[in-house]
């Protein structure tokens, strides 16, 4: 890793890097003063020279077995081509090596890397990389920015070991990146990355397209979806299925699997979960220090990407999914590995048991039924008997009705029950409230006008029924509060007493 | 040396059929109006007025082209020097005088450097548009001034974009024309322009944070708008990343006068 006071020179490079594909194109993209190849001092030409082996999703090279550094040489062909989205769906992909994403490039941290960008004749646009590995202005962008038919070569050393993602930043940059130019690269730290049976490569990409998903025909970009950020595709390694059936990556129980996992975007988070695992280490970000372990789900960002590494233990299909669910289920973010071996059943058995399980819907009179209806006296003759409940019970009613004084009654009795004189009756010491429990339920569901006398003082104004307000709950609460607050006292009201009077024909 | 005749053969035919220099090609006019760059540094005019002028209402053909290097031996494929065509210049093409199967003599000629295409403007009397010029041509739609707000050209302009280059271009002047009458400015070919590499700083500006943030400041007083136009962003793109005497497989020209 550098050291941080690199870290502005990084800053600088990413800034650069924006500026370079939205305003400031002609400041960056302009076509770069040829700077003719760089000078290499003798310990680095003294390097061994190799060309680097490149793959197409979902396969990743072969790990790096040497111990000391080379100089890398890769070449990456820009191409435009018409392939399948979906099911009678096609796009014109803009791509690196002829796939989406692009191919996989797995360079040793301490690397000179000599890379040529290919364009080829047959594109209608220029192209650009910026890979997220390289320190300088524009990671690369500005030095690679190449015509149609034409090619770029620029050189950089390897300085951060990680995952990292390279993408076109040519402008309009979100839509070279929305129609795939976008993958990853893997500088291994020095001493590498520890051993694993398995290597897979997947990438996660959205596509805005001008029909809706799975409508058929050669799809063009939507720009308006594009900003507004609705797109109509979020997939794996560039198509609906790319990663199903014939196509899904494989393991063997036992084994341990390595997923390294990007995002290309443009626009698009990831919440990667593999349906039925769980990431026994995980490398954050794509970073090299921090190894998290026992991982459910990991945010990866657009333009970024993250290490996974899982035992598979048992037999069966996992399931690859951006858990922001409906862009698996709607928008095609679904791939599978597939598990083949022996069962443990003591890990996971599979389905034991499968019994009719009647529950509440449970005919009347049933022996299930009548289990359930002994089963809830016995629950309440048990909270009956013990006072502590029952108290609990009677507080909470409290503090609930409060709640429903103080929304409702308050207006007209006043929060302290003590009414309006000559407009509202009192609730606090009312002998016509406390005299008549039912009558005083009666009143708050069905209203009450006309003359009456509290405490001696005759009222003749109108109570409005509450009982499409309020619910036999909220009724029974209520009820308690007023006849336990301000001085009165009394039990509490019960559910049933309510939808009782409720019921009442007038 | 080898099949003079078929040579001229192609030459008369192409006459014949009105395809060579023998019908010039027509002009529009195109009304004054204004420019907004779509990226500037804050020391440029956030518009530029444009005056009326005229413009060649397609791009220029093969069977054109083919005149123009039949009269001018030097701007023939074998001929041509690589400081003002590079390797690909013309390669489609059959032969030196001889278009052949890949490049038909009503089709765009494209695989031309800006040297070549400014050499055939002069040769009849026209120039290369300006950026600003060609700009102004392209922003109108098919019914309506404002192109960007004419659905039916964005479709088309979008689903062109969403296609490789095919083998073989079609013809010139065979979709429909925008409210100018000029016909092929989006959906057939890219176009040079005069001033294509004005869109450029020098290598010492480059690293000039102060300039840098200028760009910024300049791009945000463009506005939403801009920055929405893909499409430009395309052209632009493309035009920053040509030098004089590059060409592609999908870079033709028109002439203005």
């Amino acid at each position: 890793m550098m050291p941080t006071p690199n870290l502005p020179t990084k800053a600088a490079a990413l800034l650069l890097g924006l500026a370079l594909v939205l305003p400031a194109l002609r400041a960056s993209e302009g076509p770069t003063e040829t700077q003719g190849r760089v000078n290499l001092p003798p310990d680095v030409l003294a390097l061994p020279v190799e060309q680097a082996i490149l793959t197409a999703p979902p396969h990743v090279p072969p790990p790096i077995t040497r111990q000391h550094a080379a100089r890398v040489v890769v070449h990456l062909e820009v191409r435009e081509e018409i392939m399948r989205l979906a099911d009678g769906v096609e796009y014109t992909f803009w791509t690196y090596g002829g796939t989406v994403p692009g191919s996989f490039i797995r360079i040793r941290e301490g690397d000179v890397v000599e890379f040529h960008l290919d364009n080829h004749p047959s594109s209608k646009l220029p192209h650009n990389i910026d890979l997220h590995a390289v320190t300088g202005p524009g990671g690369g962008a500005t030095s690679t920015f190449t015509a149609p038919g034409h090619s770029s070569q620029f050189t950089f050393k390897a300085l951060n070991p990680g995952l990292y993602v390279y993408h076109c930043a040519t402008a309009p940059v979100p839509m070279h990146i929305g129609n795939g130019m976008y993958g990853l690269i893997l500088v291994e730290p020095k001493g590498g990355l520890p051993k694993v049976d398995r290597e897979y490569y997947v990438m996660q990409g959205e596509f805005y397209t001008t029909g809706r998903y799975g409508e058929e025909g050669l799809q063009s970009f939507d720009m308006a979806k594009a900003i507004d950020e609705r797109p109509p595709y979020v997939v794996f390694n560039g198509a609906v299925g790319s990663l199903v059936g014939d196509k899904a990556v494989t393991a063997k129980v036992g084994e341990t699997v390595r997923i390294y996992f990007g995002v290309g975007g443009p626009n698009v988070t990831s919440s990667f979960h593999v349906i039925g695992e769980i990431f026994d280490k995980l490398w954050p970000e794509g970073g090299t220090k921090y190894v998290q372990e026992n991982v459910q789900t990991t945010l990866v960002p657009s333009g970024g990407a993250t290490i996974v590494e899982f035992k598979v233990d048992v037999p069966g299909t996992f399931i690859l999914v951006d858990h922001s669910l409906t862009r698996a289920f709607n928008k095609g973010a679904l791939g599978m590995l597939k598990v083949d071996g022996a069962e443990d059943r003591v890990i996971y058995s599979g389905k034991e048991v499968d019994a009719v399980y009647l529950g509440s819907q449970a005919e009347a009179g049933s022996e299930s039924s009548r289990r359930e209806a002994e089963l809830k006296a016995k629950i309440a003759a048990e909270i009956r008997s013990n006072p502590a409940i029952a108290g609990l019970t009677k507080e909470m009613q409290i503090e609930k009705g409060k709640q429903v004084y103080m929304g409702l009654c308050f207006a007209c009795h006043q929060a302290d029950g003590k009414g309006l004189p000559g407009a509202f009756p009192p609730l606090a010491n009312s002998d016509y409230m406390l005299a008549d429990r039912d009558r005083a339920v009666r009143v708050v569901l069905k209203g009450l006008s006309g003359p009456v006398t509290v405490n001696g003082v005759t009222f003749n104004s109108v109570m409005p029924p509450q009982e499409a307000v309020l619910t036999d709950q909220q009724v029974a609460d209520v009820m308690t509060y007023v006849f336990n607050a301000w001085g009165n006292s009394g039990d509490a009201f019960k559910v049933d007493h309510v939808k009782a009077i409720r019921n009442e024909t007038r | 040396m080898r099949l003079t005749v078929p040579r001229f053969t192609v030459l008369l035919l192409a006459a014949a059929l009105g395809l060579g220099a023998a019908e010039p090609v027509a002009l529009v006019t195109i009304p004054a109006g204004t420019y907004v760059p779509l990226q500037r540094s804050v020391k440029d005019e956030p518009e530029v007025k444009v005056a009326a002028f005229l413009l060649d209402a397609r791009p220029v053909t093969n069977g054109e082209f083919l005149a123009f290097v039949t009269a001018n031996p030097k701007w023939r494929r074998s001929q041509v020097s690589r400081l003002f065509a590079d390797a690909s210049y013309l390669e489609h093409w059959a032969g030196d005088l001889e278009p052949g199967p890949r490049a038909p003599l009503d089709a765009p000629v494209v695989r031309v450097s800006w040297f070549a295409a400014r050499a055939y403007a002069r040769a009849h009397g026209k120039r290369l548009p300006t950026t600003a010029e060609w700009e102004l041509a392209a922003a109108a739609g098919y019914t309506r001034p404002d192109g960007a707000n004419d659905e039916e050209l964005s479709r088309d302009l979008y689903a062109w974009l969403a296609r490789p280059v095919p083998a073989v271009h079609r013809a010139v002047a065979t979709g429909r024309p925008n409210l100018h009458g000029a016909y092929d400015l989006h959906g057939l070919v890219w176009e040079w322009v005069d001033d294509f590499n004005t869109a450029m700083v020098t290598g010492e500006s480059r690293g000039d944070s102060g300039l840098e943030r200028d760009l910024f400041c300049g791009a945000g007083a463009v506005g939403a708008k801009d920055t929405s136009n893909y499409a430009a962003f395309m052209r632009s793109a493309l035009r920053s990343s040509l030098k004089a005497n590059n060409t592609t497989t999908s870079l033709g020209f028109r002439c203005a006068k």
